[in-house]
């Protein structure tokens, strides 16, 4: 290898690695492994986790290479392995667990310091993309100290001092990490972001989270108990009455006997049905998390469309865009108003009627029976059937019993246990096959109010779906079945509201909800710091709108004043420097010589100085002349005097008690 | 002569400054020299320019996909390794050479040199000298402040200290930090030993024999400088080289004289080799001896350590 030929000049290297630094190494690449696994599928993980701490226990005993052959199994298996698995190699997924798998690949061949720091840079960038799946606070900050044992494994690299172990490996980087966070932030703030990627559509593929544009019974189920944050409002004035926390998405209008779907509303673009507006309006701003869906979620019925955004004329508001990462915008929202009174346009109203033939006749039974006492009174029949949820044997579930075909008739006279899902369902096949115009919601309902930053905090757990019918005189109206149920078995619930306060089912989940103030400030102003944002960072000293150039200038000082600064403090000698114990002790000998009035002239040495001093002091002489020759011996006859010598001589400095014996 | 406006130095001044202090280190300097900031260079290594492109491509991605946590990472880790330059920077700081003692050693051999260092109770663990482009650890630690290295030699005499390099690469090996010491100071090496010197060879000249018996000892290989008389020519016609006598050594006490003059039909270094592989040996046996010089100076007898550093120093000050 050319390797071993170094041209001169230069530092020959150790060439094979050391047992520190190749522990530091496995232990980085755990990190990584470990950062990387919330997104990959267990057993992977495990697998590599496995096949490292094989190589760790091989070279512990055979410190070589892994055979050849071995290696390039692993390089073409775990490619393969991960099309098997994810059908592509392409997306984000996919992409990380090659890498992993490369990773550990690398680690097999990794014997020399060269192999070693390119093994750990290439552990550095595969540490940054986990942060591409998951930007929150406290992964960040779990991220971050995994960079103690990748630069702990560049120190161990180098040489160290005898007894030099992974304590004092991890010094220096755990100082530096810690000396240049000022600098580091200064830098994150003035890095001119991009308005427009520079290549490809970053989100290609990305898991899509939160509620999905369908709703079949089970789709919500899994939603219910993910704790994940959805979004954070803050409101202008007071916030909205507890049970008027209604948010909603999106509308279903479509039912195929199995799962309702958008239907008319997302083909047809209708101008928003007319609204009159009796209360005053809400007017709050929403932090949306990414999506990836297009649903932008306002307080029951929005008056104005934000930016970037399209209203539908059931007054949903729909993103343009995908919504790939944390966006916000204001609203104004009436929760006291008449949507569409004055009656249906045919087009809407058929939809909203419209059930497909040969499906769930019971249920199509009952709700004939229904119309037949009620004659014209639509109200009195949505009030049979929230009576019916009521005091008809139902309960809330979330682990409903699957259903079969009939799946209306299957939940209504049969199983009569499920959530948010069911109810919703089977009241607005009730309502239409009563005759009644109505459809689904789907969005959120409830948050936990967080008194002392005056936000709502909406986890992914808040999902909902209710209904709304068609009544005349009062245009569409929202009814709750779920709210009806009066028996709610909280067997497995996981914490999930569903519009009921659980309460108590996880001890922690308050907690959470008073910490979120701090994910709060930390996804509206680090993770939702963005160019425009960026923007506006000079508005205190009178810049209204900051360039790139500003930017690049203002880095390019807050660099060179960070590197003299640093310079600075690196040229200081350390504080506190062990003094002179020799001279100490001469001092002190000296001037337990001068009570005696013997004093060392300016010009007189040492020896000159303790001879003339034995003379004067008969009794101390021999101990003086002793004195005086240790003295002289450690001071300029030993380059480097053992301690324990300095320490003899401070000794008999300190015992030595001069007495001048007047005659 | 033009004539400068006061305070406004020429440009041949300032081009003669910036060469002095370019030069500083690179001529020889008295000791102690001290390495402060305007002579210490620092350059990324290697693998420090592979760790930037690595910085510049997980900063490309992190504003590609408008990740700030993932920028923040790349800060800190940025801010960090740039950081570790002025670690590397303090290595050498203030590191001064207080003073060089040299030790001997014969020609073509590496002579060992003892650095002492002032000791300001730091540690520089990572530090190595360059001595003619060989690299040399040396880490340093308060109370332990001395080093030793080795120079190479090419030919007897007094040689100067040649031009050391100091440097070093911690605490993550992508920044070097180096500095020039030379110096101002000579070194005494000795002659060149050759490979074949050994036995000691007498002076056989039966007058001038001060030692031995001539005892018929044995046979050996012919090396240049035996006395031709000694060359058994009977036994060397049964083999391809010539095969000398050996005359067993005299008592003990008496000492060996090994003179310039008995060396004939050799070169002036060959010479003075052999002479000095003679004074080794006597040495290495305690064996008392006279070594008689060019100039007909005997120095010795003796045996002691004295008078085998003297004997040596004279011959390798020989002109």
């Amino acid at each position: 290898m050319k390797r071993q030929h170094a041209p001169p000049g230069t530092r020959v290297i150790a060439s094979t690695l050391g047992a520190l630094p190749f522990n530091l190494l496995c232990l980085t690449v755990l990190c990584v492994l470990a950062a990387h696994a919330p997104h990959l599928p267990a057993w992977y993980t495990a697998m590599l986790a496995a096949i490292l701490a094989a190589r760790w226990w091989q070279r512990r005993h055979h410190p070589r290479r892994v055979q050849a052959w071995l290696r390039i199994v692993m390089l073409v298996a775990v490619p393969l392995v991960v099309v098997a698995v994810y059908g592509s190699p392409f997306g984000r997924e996919a992409g990380a667990a090659i890498v992993c798998g490369l990773l550990v690949v690398k680690v097999l061949e990794s014997e020399s310091t060269r192999d070693a720091r390119m093994t750990v840079g290439f552990a550095c960038f595969i540490l940054m993309s986990a942060l591409l799946f998951d930007q929150s606070l406290g992964f960040t900050v779990v991220v971050g100290l995994m960079l103690l044992p990748v630069l702990a494994t560049l120190r161990a690299l180098e040489p160290g001092p005898p007894g030099f172990g992974w304590r004092a490996a991890l010094q220096p980087g755990s100082v530096l990490l810690a000396a240049s966070l000022p600098a580091a932030l200064l830098g994150f703030l003035l890095i001119p972001r991009l308005a427009t990627p520079l290549w490809g559509a970053p989100d290609n593929g990305a898991a899509r989270t939160g509620i999905s544009d369908r709703m079949a019974p089970g789709d919500i189920q899994s939603l219910l108990t993910d704790n994940a944050v959805a979004m954070r409002i803050g409101f202008d004035g007071a916030p909205p009455p507890a049970d008027q926390r209604y948010f909603r998405g999106m509308l279903l209008w479509e039912f195929n006997g199995r799962a309702w779907l958008p239907g008319i509303a997302a083909r047809r673009p209708w101008p928003p049905a007319p609204v009159d507006v009796r209360g005053p309006l809400i007017r709050y701003d929403v932090t949306l998390l990414a999506s990836h869906q297009h649903w932008m979620f306002a307080l029951d019925v929005p008056i104005d469309t934000p930016e970037g955004a399209r209203m539908g004329a059931d007054h949903t508001l729909y993103s343009t865009r995908p919504i790939n990462q944390t966006l916000r915008y204001r609203v104004d929202s009436a929760t006291d108003y008449r949507l569409d009174p004055e009656g249906l346009a045919a087009g809407i109203r058929a939809a909203a009627l419209e059930l497909p033939d040969g499906f769930d006749p019971r249920a199509r039974a009952l709700a004939a029976r229904w119309r037949a006492q009620a004659g014209g009174s639509d109200v009195a029949i949505v009030r049979d059937a929230l009576n019916l949820f009521h005091d008809g044997g139902f309960a809330y579930n979330l682990d409903a019993p699957p259903l079969g075909r009939d799946s209306i008739d299957d939940f209504l006279f049969d199983t009569k246990t499920g959530f948010c899902e069911h109810y919703a369902s089977a009241f607005t096949f009730l309502m239409r096959a009563a005759g009644i115009p109505a459809r689904v919601v789907v969005g959120y309902q409830g948050g936990y109010w967080n008194d002392f930053a005056h936000y709502l905090l909406i986890r992914q757990a808040n999902a909902h779906a209710w209904s709304e019918v068609w009544l005349a005189g009062r245009g569409w109206v929202r009814v709750d079945p779920t709210a009806s149920v009066s028996k709610v078995e909280l067997a497995n619930t996981g914490g999930a509201t569903d519009g009921f306060d659980a309460g108590g089912s996880d001890w922690w989940l308050p907690w959470q909800n008073r910490l979120d103030i701090v994910n709060r400030w930390w996804g509206q102003s680090v993770v939702g710091f963005d160019d425009i944002k960026q923007s506006r960072l000079f508005h205190p000293f009178g810049i209204e709108h900051a360039t790139a150039q500003m930017l690049g200038i203002a880095l390019a000082i807050v660099v060179f004043l960070a590197l003299g600064l640093g310079a600075l403090l690196a040229s200081l000698r350390p504080r506190t420097r062990p003094r002179d114990a020799l001279a100490a002790a001469q001092t002190r000998l000296q001037r337990k010589l001068a009570r005696l009035g013997i004093v060392r002239g300016n010009a007189e040495g040492p020896h000159d100085f303790y001879l003339r001093s034995a003379d004067e002091l008969p009794e101390s002489a021999s101990t003086l002349r002793e004195l005086s020759t240790e003295y002289l011996v450690l001071r300029y006859a030993t380059l480097e005097p053992p301690p324990e010598r300095i320490r003899g001589f401070v000794q008999r400095v300190r015992n030595f008690h001069p007495r001048r014996v007047v005659k | 002569m033009p004539a400068n406006p006061p305070g406004a130095p020429g440009v041949a001044a300032r081009v003669r400054r910036w060469s002095r202090s370019f030069m500083r280190g690179r001529k020889p300097e008295t000791l102690p020299v001290r390495l402060d900031r305007r002579r210490i260079y620092i350059v990324p290594t290697r693998a420090g320019l592979g760790y930037a492109l690595l910085l510049v491509t997980m900063l490309a991605g992190a504003l590609n996909y408008q990740n700030n946590a993932a920028l923040l990472l790349t800060c800190m880790l940025g801010a960090a390794l740039a950081a570790s330059m002025l670690l590397t920077w303090r290595e050498l700081h203030d590191l001064t050479l207080r003073s060089l003692h040299a030790e001997h050693a014969f020609c073509d051999m590496r002579l060992p040199l003892q650095l002492a260092f002032t000791d300001d109770h730091r540690n520089r663990q990572g530090l190595s000298i360059a001595v003619d482009e060989l690299e040399q650890p040396c880490p340093l630690r308060p109370g332990a402040s001395r080093a030793s290295v080795t120079v190479a030699t090419d030919r007897r005499g007094w040689m100067a200290v040649p031009r050391m390099r100091v440097s070093s690469t911690l605490p993550f090996g992508l920044f070097r930090a180096w500095g020039w010491i030379t110096p101002a100071q000579n070194v005494l090496v000795y002659p060149r030993l050759l490979a074949d010197s050994k036995p000691p060879a007498r002076n056989d000249d039966p007058n001038e024999r001060i030692v031995g018996g001539d005892e018929f000892a044995g046979l050996r290989d012919y090396h240049a400088g035996d006395p031709i008389r000694h060359v058994a020519w009977k036994a060397s016609a049964r083999h391809d080289h010539l095969l000398v006598r050996e005359f067993d050594h005299a008592a003990p006490g008496q000492p060996l004289r090994f003179d310039w003059d008995a060396l004939t039909g050799i070169d002036r270094e060959t010479r003075i080799s052999r002479l000095a592989g003679w004074v080794c040996d006597a040495y290495t046996a305690a064996h008392p001896w006279i070594l008689v010089l060019e100039d007909h100076r005997a120095l010795g007898p003796a045996s002691d350590a004295a008078h085998y550093h003297r004997c040596l120093a004279a011959l390798a000050e020989l002109p």
